[in-house]
């Protein structure tokens, strides 16, 4: 890529330093000495837990490798970070497609490009049905409803669709309303923010030097590029990714120092959920132990970041290993549906929630 | 699980004919046990792709040729 004015190195999973755009500031996680599984346990209590200070990537990795027998102490670990620098508190937020199918974007996990033979119709979700699905959201205790389409970058005709989408929910239901339509220039970022959207979505999916496997329409520059004009704005910025698509530890922990460098206010962690038709169509569902230590290695990896259950947990982790890895770090949940797949029923999160004592955050705490 | 009319011809998740022992046929275990986080995609009387709706609560998939399936009447087994 060539360097830009106003551009940082941003460390790829080869030690390597490549020009991307960015705010000026060195990697923090570049100059560190590697870690051993042994003792990242003891690492992160006085790095993370005790100073507040995120994991480097070499740490991030040690954490990925660790045993087996090293999880039920890595996720303590994770859960005592949580709760010391985000509380007990759970975000609860319901998702939903306003345009489903014909992407012309290639994610390859993506049952929503119209580049594979999915069995995913096109078709556009209506205001009353938005507005109604919103309200039930909000019935949950949910404090963000998030409308997303699957495109490459919103047009004219859904920006408009959006801006009445928003005024209608915002006039009948007391939530906030977020968005993820794909990629921004700056003149709809600020549009998107004077609607009144709450937090974008924008996933970086892998990190840097597995991206081009997954994706081939757009590149993770252009990815990281529209996260930071969210930033601009005034807008939270949601940015997370998948695991499990076949990317190595080394990559995995590049997708999570890559998230600590660009801080956002949330990271939604999918497991991927390989859909029928598309290029992971075929791989194996990652191993529930593999997902927690996942779950562990993001939130030492952001501390301060708010943790969100995303896509492909009950595939994944099933009902026990959905509790453990909210007593491992993580402190939201998407409840219900997804937008092509089912979740499972909120009644089943909700009540998990109130055992575990953790209560759902109010609204009137995410402003 | 899942369950589906038993005149079904089609599998709802794979769009392939279904035998005469219909979704639980060995065949198409995967398509079973995937249907409890999936809404159907093909119709399972003409094998015509459906237009599905999911919402946070509920979803609805829609035949041109047998209308409408919903949560409710898809029904667990």
């Amino acid at each position: 890529m060539t360097a830009q004015p106003g551009v940082d190195g941003i460390r790829n999973n080869r030690g390597m330093t490549e020009q991307v755009a960015t705010q000026p500031t060195a990697s923090p996680t570049s100059a560190t000495t590697p870690t051993s599984a042994a003792d990242i346990l003891t690492v992160a209590r006085e790095q993370v837990l005790e100073r507040g200070e995120r994991l480097t990537y070499d740490q991030i990795l040690a954490v990925l490798r660790t045993s087996d027998e090293q999880l039920e102490e890595l996720l303590a670990i994770a859960h005592e970070v949580r709760m010391r620098y985000q509380g007990p508190d759970v975000e609860v937020e319901g998702i939903i497609s306003l345009k489903t199918g014909g992407c012309p974007e290639d994610c390859h996990f993506c049952a929503q490009s119209g580049q594979f033979t999915s069995p995913v119709r096109s078709v556009w979700l209506n205001i009353p049905e938005l507005v109604r699905a919103a309200k039930l959201t909000r019935d949950t205790g949910a404090s963000e409803f998030c409308i997303v389409a699957a495109v490459r970058g919103p047009d004219a005709k859904l920006m408009e669709q959006m801006r009445a989408a928003v005024a209608a929910i915002k006039g009948s239901v007391d939530i906030n309303v977020a968005a993820s339509l794909g990629m921004l220039d700056a003149d709809q970022v600020q549009d998107l923010a004077n609607m009144g959207i709450h937090r974008y979505n924008h996933n970086l999916e892998a990190g840097r030097s597995y991206f081009p496997n997954v994706v081939t329409t757009h590149t993770w520059e252009e990815r990281w590029e529209t996260c930071q004009l969210v930033k601009t704005t005034g807008m939270e910025l949601c940015c997370g990714g998948l695991v499990g698509m076949g990317e190595s530890l080394e990559q995995r922990a590049e997708l999570a120092d890559q998230l600590g460098e660009l801080e956002p206010h949330e990271v939604p962690l999918n497991f991927l959920n390989p859909r029928p038709g598309t290029p992971f169509g075929d791989l194996p569902v990652m191993p529930a132990n593999d997902a927690l230590r996942c779950i562990a290695a993001f939130r030492l990896a952001l501390p301060r970041t708010i943790l969100r259950y995303a896509g492909g947990r009950e595939l994944t982790l099933g009902d026990l290993g959905t509790r453990d890895g909210l007593l491992g770090g993580i402190n939201a949940v998407i409840v219900g549906n997804y937008l092509t797949t089912l979740g499972r029923d909120p009644k089943e999160d909700l009540a998990l929630l109130d055992e575990l004592k953790m209560p759902i955050k109010a609204l009137s705490d995410t402003f | 699980m899942t369950s589906i009319s038993v005149d079904a011809v089609f599998c709802p998740r794979c769009g392939r004919p279904l035998g005469p022992a219909g979704i639980a046929s060995g065949e198409h275990a995967v398509c079973r046990r995937a249907l409890d986080l999936e809404p159907p995609r093909y119709c399972a009387y003409c094998r015509r792709r459906m237009i599905v709706q999911i919402t946070p609560s509920d979803w609805t998939a829609r035949c041109i040729e047998h209308g409408e399936t919903t949560e409710s009447t898809w029904g667990p087994a």
